[in-house]
């Protein structure tokens, strides 16, 4: 190994310089950028545009929407994974590919559908009316939106995990009696968890970054249905630069604890891997 | 018959794995499912196991038609081929896990997990994980494991697949003598006969999903039931003209004949004290020490043979000529076995090896 090394070190070191060339350029400069844009008028603008109250609802609102989409998709996500690795079943092809969609389709097309639904022109327009829900343009819109982008997120993550440990331990589960729950919690579950665990924080850092999708059925109402993102593009378009990118580095901020958090668990995941 | 199969068939999308398999198992025999790979061993055992239904047929546990119990209520211990232990429990957990399910007492499964690993001679370990052990050691807790709920019927798939030849030797001796102490009615499944045929009250020997031939061991190795089985057992070598063999005739029907080892005798030229007139020429084309003996590959006009021929011998060189005895053949065709004698040796008091 050694010799080899030294002979390829110099296409070793370009290689590692224009990678790292590409993500100064296109990572690590834009995000210094925010920064220093933030607080470019002082540290008081700064505490201005976060303290907004416009500001903290959009950043409630986002934790809700976050919140509840990682929830219900890590509900959906383990029982999609699970139907789909440890049972045989008519139309599983199909279930695997449809759970992909969101990963294909641009946001926008996922937010439209939402309108075309639930919306004015929707058809399922006139029962949500006679019943007085509201979806789109409100809050459950957003939430639908967020889920429906972000939820192949944690099967992803689950399916090929469950995959690999095979069916033979929960057989001879099976065998020795135990029922479905008590095999998922003692051999499934502990097996996956920690792909279970990054899943969840790749969904939630898709969730909280979402724009496109929730852009479509937000409607934009400050206060009401803003999210980060949505507040971000409307303090931008009206040319609050400073405060729009003091809000960007909440989000920034927040990305960044998703990125350690990222790291740690995929350690772990690594050590386990190690050693079993 | 405490296990039986009857007329079991089983299809995976259009492949037959199982044809219209029957055999029965008496209680408390050890018996062995041998075959060659993808002859439907595991196929069998999963169906008797209820991991897989049979697509028809009965299987009848105990006087029970078991077809429509699900595996968790059948009451079998099963040993994966791939042990298939619980990675994230440890040794303890891991035997304990059928009498917890049971809702057994604490102190009942604490006495049973400690007889258990007090058997499997792994005190101390209680508490290591699956991959802190040796292969052996996790066969051990795999067996262990199946053993716990005191299952009436035990299944082994491979059971010493995964584990080097000289530890698999003690492990045998092992596994046969553990399942004579606890009496229970064991099936395992190989695909070397040596280990069948060592560790098996009964052999079953299957091919191409069917069962070819049940058996004790002498007599599958004695009397192969039908083609296959003659050709599967032993060393066993093909002579398509056996009929120029001196001590040999054509019996009609029978185009193909079988030689084992076992049938012939090795002599330098002109050693030979009787029946050279019962004996071929041969060359010595290999030789191969195995370890308590050496093996010869004999060209026999054509035909290449395997022989047998002691250390103690005196030695023979590649290339040499050789006086090559024939006792018998199995003679074969698509359905049938018979024995040949060769015809040249009458007299009774010759020791055959
Ligand atoms: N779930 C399945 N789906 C499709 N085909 C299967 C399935 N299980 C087994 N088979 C086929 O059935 C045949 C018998 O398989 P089986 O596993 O019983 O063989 P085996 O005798 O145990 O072989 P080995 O010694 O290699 O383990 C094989 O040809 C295999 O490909
Ligand atoms: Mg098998």
């Amino acid at each position: 190994m050694k010799p080899k090394a030294v002979k390829k070190s110099a296409t070793k070191y370009i290689l590692i310089a224009l990678a790292v060339l590409f993500i100064a350029v296109m990572l690590a400069v834009p995000l210094a950028t925010v920064l220093v844009y933030a607080l470019r008028q002082g540290w008081d603008t700064f505490a201005a545009a976060i303290v907004d109250p416009y500001a903290i609802k959009a950043l409630k609102l986002t934790l809700t929407a976050a919140g509840t989409t990682v929830v219900l998709n890590t509900f959906f996500g383990v029982f999609a994974s699970w139907a789909i690795t440890k049972f045989r079943f008519r139309g599983k092809q199909i279930l695997t590919t449809l759970i992909d969609i969101p990963f294909a389709i641009s946001p926008v097309i996922a937010g439209l559908v939402f309108i075309y639904v639930f919306g004015r022109i929707g058809w399922a327009y006139p029962f949500l009316q006679a019943h007085d829900i509201k979806i789109v343009f409100a809050v459950p819109g957003i939430i639908l939106a967020t889920i429906f982008v972000t939820f192949p997120f944690i099967s992803r993550e689950l399916i090929p995990l469950m995959q690999s440990s095979g069916t033979d331990e929960e057989e001879a589960a099976a065998l020795m009696g135990a029922g479905g729950l008590r095999i998922y919690r003692k051999i499934t579950f502990p097996h996956v968890k920690w792909g279970l665990l990054y899943g969840i924080i790749l969904c939630t850092a898709r969730a909280v970054g979402e724009f496109g999708a929730v852009s479509v059925v937000s409607g934009h109402l400050r206060g009401k249905t803003n999210t980060l993102p949505l507040h971000i593009e409307i303090l931008f378009s009206e040319f609050h630069l400073t405060a729009s990118f003091a809000v960007s580095s909440i989000l920034v901020a927040m990305t960044v604890v998703i990125l350690v958090l990222r790291n740690i668990v995929e350690y772990r995941v690594k050590r386990e891997e190690r050693s079993h | 018959m405490y296990v039986e199969l009857k007329n079991i068939n089983k299809t995976f999308n259009g492949f037959q794995a199982s044809r219209d398999v029957s055999f029965g198992i008496e209680q408390g025999q050890l018996v062995g499912l041998l075959g060659p790979s993808g002859s439907g061993k595991t196929t069998i055992l999963r169906m008797i196991a209820g991991l897989e239904y049979p697509d028809s047929g009965d299987i009848i546990i105990n006087g029970v038609r078991v077809n429509d119990i699900p595996a968790s209520k059948r009451g079998i211990g099963f040993v994966f081929q791939s042990y298939a232990l619980f990675r994230y429990m440890t040794v303890y957990d891991n035997i304990a896990f059928g009498l917890e399910v049971q809702r057994s007492r604490k102190a009942d499964i604490r006495a049973r997990v400690a007889e258990l690993i007090k058997l499997i001679g792994l005190e101390g370990m209680e508490k290591r994980y699956p991959h802190q052990l040796s292969g052996g050691q996790r066969q051990r807790v795999a067996f262990a494991r199946a053993l716990a709920p005191n299952p009436q019927l035990l299944l082994l798939d491979e059971p010493f697949a995964a584990i080097d030849a000289k530890v698999r030797r003690e492990l045998r001796a092992w596994l046969r003598e553990t399942i004579n102490k606890v009496g229970i009615t064991s099936i395992f499944v190989t695909h070397d006969q040596d280990e069948a045929i060592e560790v098996a009250d009964e052999i079953i020997i299957t091919n191409a999903g069917q069962v070819e031939q049940k058996g004790s061991p002498v007599e599958i190795y004695k009397h192969p039931a039908t083609p296959f089985s003659a050709q599967f057992i032993g060393q066993s070598r093909t002579v398509e003209n056996y009929a120029a063999l001196n001590g040999f005739e054509h019996v009609a029907g029978f185009d193909r004949a079988i030689v084992r080892p076992e049938f012939i005798d090795v002599e330098k030229r002109g050693k030979r004290l009787m029946f050279e007139s019962a004996a071929e020429t041969g060359v010595v084309e290999s030789i191969f020490f195995r370890g308590n003996l050496s093996e010869l590959t004999i060209n026999l006009g054509g035909t290449r043979i395997i022989a047998n021929r002691a250390l103690e011998a005196e030695e023979v060189a590649v290339g040499e000529e050789v006086s090559v005895l024939i006792y018998r053949l199995y003679l074969y065709n698509d359905s049938a076995v018979r024995l040949a004698e060769n015809v040249l040796i009458r007299d009774v008091n010759t020791v055959f090896i």
